[in-house]
């Protein structure tokens, strides 16, 4: 089982001509990934990685019935390409362009949820599931398939944990790489019901960063309503104070989104907070050994 | 992101409406004396240090003048300060208004709602922190609608205003918001906007800059926070260095990589102080000149953590090669590498024909650098 994709999954590679649009076509591919098509305005007709190229998406789903789509376009026209999707009738966008303005993921993110879409990113690595489907970036090499979902803030720290996951002999059932901006699309508290529900995940691992109160929220929602048993891991104990945002950013958190803050408030939820990265397997393999649900 | 000045705040502030004390900057005491006695700014006039710091006031960064000389005077004495670790280059010179009530407005992201928020108080012209949070107003904006006549209504009446002032309120939230959105503001704050007469004037401005939105505002490039020359050389290749007090230096990608480095590194007793992501990238070249870079930076020793996916682990390893070629003898400095993931084979074969090691764990590898780091240069 998985979260999000399934064997169902068709993308639409949106920016499929550009470098990194064509090499993670033919990454994904290689996971097994469903790629249909391809979208790029004004080369609609070529062909990338063997697949189709399209000049819009409305005519990528209408020829091929994709119904995900995967952004690597440029910040400047992320936000246009995203909106395209969505008008084209795509529920899930993965989109992995960073250095999109806040200020256009706010108008993404609120048009999107207004048609029923869903966003994972931006700045993201996507969402891969071993043996179903993958959605982004997330270096194939590291997967297995498993009993571990994984839900993190971070780019290759993910990949570090899934391997360290995958190389202590355990496997995962969906990984999710949410993004670290200020807006995402998906955060950690939208992404728990899924895998509260996923009936192929056992225990999940949940990566978190300093900054923001996204852990803090996940730990509020883990304690009333997450079953499973959570390790987690927050990057940046160590880290100099960084720059707040302004004032106003202060009284918004309100003396929260400090490591220290995030940890308490995990470990109240009831969740095993690992201090560094190489101490997830052993948590989980404890957990798993253990076979019991929390 | 990109902290402007009082003024430059202002000058904002001004595009979009939002009415402002008669005032102008200055760089002399000649300037201030000029500008007092041509007009410029009306008499008797405030005097304030142009840093991004705050508590100015309780500082000796702020000054009053009723004469021309004065405000020569008072300007000789705030141009020498040093605030905060800030050497003070501009001030900004305005009449002294008369006002009967000091108020808090700002726009800010709320990250957690997904949405801007706007925020007021009636307790204005004191740190917003240490306001009770009960006389703190927080009203979610959605960007499709944008500020509505209800939200405005309810922010007069938090800030306990009616009849003219009111009415400038509803004026002054309109272009404070346009402010917020047209120049892709992190945080537009007004404290204290005062009451003056019949109206509301912004008596300070602070506003934050996204970075992001460089791309459609090229008038902000020239303006940048304090860096070292060497952050600032980064800067320019799109590198995100960052340099402390310690000796170690990192080299990883991502910024949660980098932190998770870091952390251990501490555990083990190391003291990082140089830390550069690479951020993703497919060119050698990039590596190479991280890898200057750091050179630069004298450090005792360095940690080259790579998690290869975008950035794969044969590309910094040329470039790693080629670096180690170029940076001369006496700036060389023990290096511990570890590069996992995409095209780790690659990678680690090219490091092997270099001679140089990758170690495959973190906790081992961090341990191998913080011991290089302690041990005979």
């Amino acid at each position: 089982m998985s979260v999000l994709v399934s064997a169902e999954t068709k993308v639409v590679v949106q920016g499929i001509t550009g470098h990194q649009g064509t090499v993670h076509t033919r990454q994904m591919k290689a996971f097994g990934t469903s790629v249909v098509a391809g979208v790029t305005p004004g080369k609609g007709g070529s062909t990338v990685e063997e697949t189709p190229v399209f000049g819009s998406v409305r005519e990528a789903v209408s020829t091929t019935g994709a119904n995900a789509s995967c952004i690597f376009v440029p910040a400047p026209y992320a936000k246009d390409a995203l909106l395209e999707s969505v008008d084209a009738g795509i529920r899930l966008s993965v989109i992995v362009t960073e250095h999109i303005p806040f200020h256009d993921m706010l108008v993404m993110y609120h048009y999107a949820r207004s048609k029923g879409a869903r966003i994972i990113g931006p700045n993201c690595p996507g969402i891969a599931s071993p043996g179903v489907s993958k959605v982004g970036i997330i270096p194939n090499v590291v997967f297995r398939p498993g009993r571990v979902g994984v839900i993190s803030r971070s780019g290759t720290l993910t990949y570090e944990i899934v391997n360290g996951i995958t190389e202590h002999g355990l496997g995962e059932s969906t990984c999710i790489g949410l993004g670290g901006d200020p807006v995402v699309g998906t955060s950690f508290v939208d992404a728990l019901p899924l895998f509260e529900k996923d009936p192929g995940t056992e225990v999940l691992v949940l990566v978190g960063e300093i900054g923001g109160t996204a852990e803090e929220d996940a730990a509020e929602y883990i304690s009333h309503h997450f079953t499973k048993p959570v390790v987690a891991y927050i990057a940046g104990r160590s880290a100099p104070e960084g720059k707040r945002m302004g004032h106003a950013g202060a009284i918004i958190d309100r003396g929260r989104g400090t490591a220290p803050t995030k940890v308490a408030a995990l470990e109240a939820a009831g969740a095993r907070v690992a201090r560094f990265p190489y101490e997830i397997p052993d948590l989980v393999a404890e957990i798993l050994a253990r076979g019991a649900r929390r | 992101m990109v902290k402007l000045a009082e003024w430059r705040g202002k000058e904002v502030f001004r595009k979009y409406g939002v009415p402002l004390p008669k005032g102008h900057v200055a760089r002399s005491a000649a300037e201030a004396e000029t500008l007092t006695r041509d007009g410029t700014v009306p008499l008797p006039c405030v005097i304030k240090a142009q840093v991004l710091a705050g508590g100015r006031g309780k500082g000796g960064a702020v000054k009053f003048a009723t004469t021309p000389v004065e405000a020569r005077t008072a300007a000789e004495a705030i141009l020498g300060l040093e605030f905060k670790g800030e050497r003070v280059k501009e001030i900004l010179l305005e009449e002294k208004l008369n006002l009967s009530k000091e108020l808090y407005v700002s726009l800010a992201l709320d990250r957690a709602r997904r949405l801007p928020v706007l925020i007021t108080s009636a307790q204005g012209g004191v740190e917003i922190e240490s306001v009770v949070g009960s006389a703190i107003d927080h009203q979610p904006i959605d960007p499709f609608p944008g500020l509505t006549g209800y939200q405005k209504r309810r922010a007069a009446q938090v800030l306990g205003l009616s009849g003219g002032p009111a009415r400038s309120l509803d004026r002054l939230l309109d272009s404070l918001w346009n402010a917020f959105v047209g120049e892709d503001a992190e945080l537009v704050e007004m404290n204290p906007l005062a009451v003056v007469g019949d109206g509301l004037v912004a008596l300070d401005a602070k506003v934050i800059i996204e970075d992001d939105a460089a791309f459609r505002h090229p008038e902000y490039a020239e303006i940048r926070d304090d860096r070292t020359p060497l952050e600032e050389i980064a800067r320019e290749k799109e590198i995100a260095f960052v340099q402390l007090d310690g000796n170690i230096g990192v080299i990883a990608n991502g910024a949660g990589l980098t932190m998770a480095t870091l952390d251990v590194l501490k555990e083990f007793g190391g003291n990082p102080g140089v830390f550069l992501d690479l951020g993703g990238t497919d060119d050698p070249k990039k590596v190479t000149e991280a890898f200057l870079l750091m050179a630069q930076a004298h450090p005792k020793a360095v940690f080259l953590n790579i998690f290869g996916g975008v950035t794969r682990c044969d590309t910094v390893a040329r470039g790693l090669v080629e670096a180690m070629r170029q940076v001369p003898a006496a700036e060389r400095f023990p290096l511990v590498a570890r590069i996992r993931g995409n095209n780790e084979n690659e990678g680690i074969a090219i490091l092997r024909a270099a001679g140089i090691t990758s170690i495959p764990q973190l906790k081992e590898s961090a341990q191998a650098v913080v011991a290089a780091a302690q041990g005979p240069t």
